[in-house]
């Protein structure tokens, strides 16, 4: 059920990776629906945790959602709803503003 | 203008900046904001950190930050002054109101969907229904 071959992704600690498996998708036809039915719909974590405001000087828990090059992680890896992405991208702008966070790492 | 709005604001002090400047300048501000009007509801110092990157040449900042109720003008006086001022490095402002009278909406919205659920659910309908319970005892025990 769980997909885990993908251990070298930067993304770490994440459900599942959704990448490798629609690539299949779209090459491998036939059993396109199959395969659908077993990738588990990843819910918004910040749903679950009920965060109803994002502070931006909570470094802490905004780094969870800045992979090593300082990048803001996407919707499709972390699973996110649209709402609290939103939130989330607003709080780590603000944070890069004021030198909380930086905006490139090399 | 007559709506209140609440605002954060974050400055980075210069850290060479001596403790007698900070207070003075602080002070000033604190000063300017009141003068227009404004109510400082939080003037908290978040204490030296270091700087995600490099800023004038400062790897390090010394970080204060105020919490602000007002209508707007005071916070165009203050950002005048620290733009103005050689030892506030950067600043931010935020209004948070907004945010947080969301964040309020959010919490009823759940509150009531958690209400609604708890009424219609069969195994907490059967522990609330308490009198009937009562009367099957009473009933067992006439019998």
């Amino acid at each position: 059920m769980a997909i885990n071959d993908n251990e070298t992704d930067n993304y770490q600690e994440q459900i599942e990776v959704f990448e490798p498996d629609a690539r299949s998708l779209r090459g491998g036809g036939g059993n396109g629906g199959f395969r659908r039915q077993q990738l588990r719909r990843k819910v918004c974590a910040l749903c679950r945790d009920k965060v109803d405001i994002i502070d931006f000087k909570d470094t802490r828990f905004l780094q969870a959602f800045v992979p090593e090059r300082a990048k803001i992680m996407p919707r499709r890896i972390s699973g996110n709803c649209a709402i609290h992405q939103r939130m989330l991208a607003e709080a780590i702008k603000r944070s890069r503003t004021i030198a909380f966070l930086p905006f490139v790492t090399d | 203008m007559a709506e209140k709005r609440t605002y954060e604001v974050v400055l980075i002090i210069d850290p060479k900046a001596t403790e007698d400047e900070t207070t003075n300048l602080i002070g000033t501000l604190v000063q300017t904001i009141e003068k227009q009007g404004g109510a400082i509801v939080k003037s908290e110092d978040m204490g030296r950190r270091k700087l995600a990157y490099e800023i004038d040449r400062k790897t390090e900042g010394h970080y204060w930050l105020f919490e602000i109720d007002g209508s707007g003008a005071e916070i165009s006086e203050l950002e005048r002054r620290m733009r103005v001022s050689d030892l506030v490095v950067r600043y931010l402002t935020v209004r948070v109101d907004l945010d947080r009278r969301r964040a309020a909406k959010f919490k009823a919205k759940r509150t009531r969907r958690a209400e609604r659920k708890r009424n219609s659910s069969p195994a907490r309908r059967h522990s609330n229904n308490q009198p009937e319970f009562e009367m099957e005892e009473a009933a067992a025990i006439e019998s």
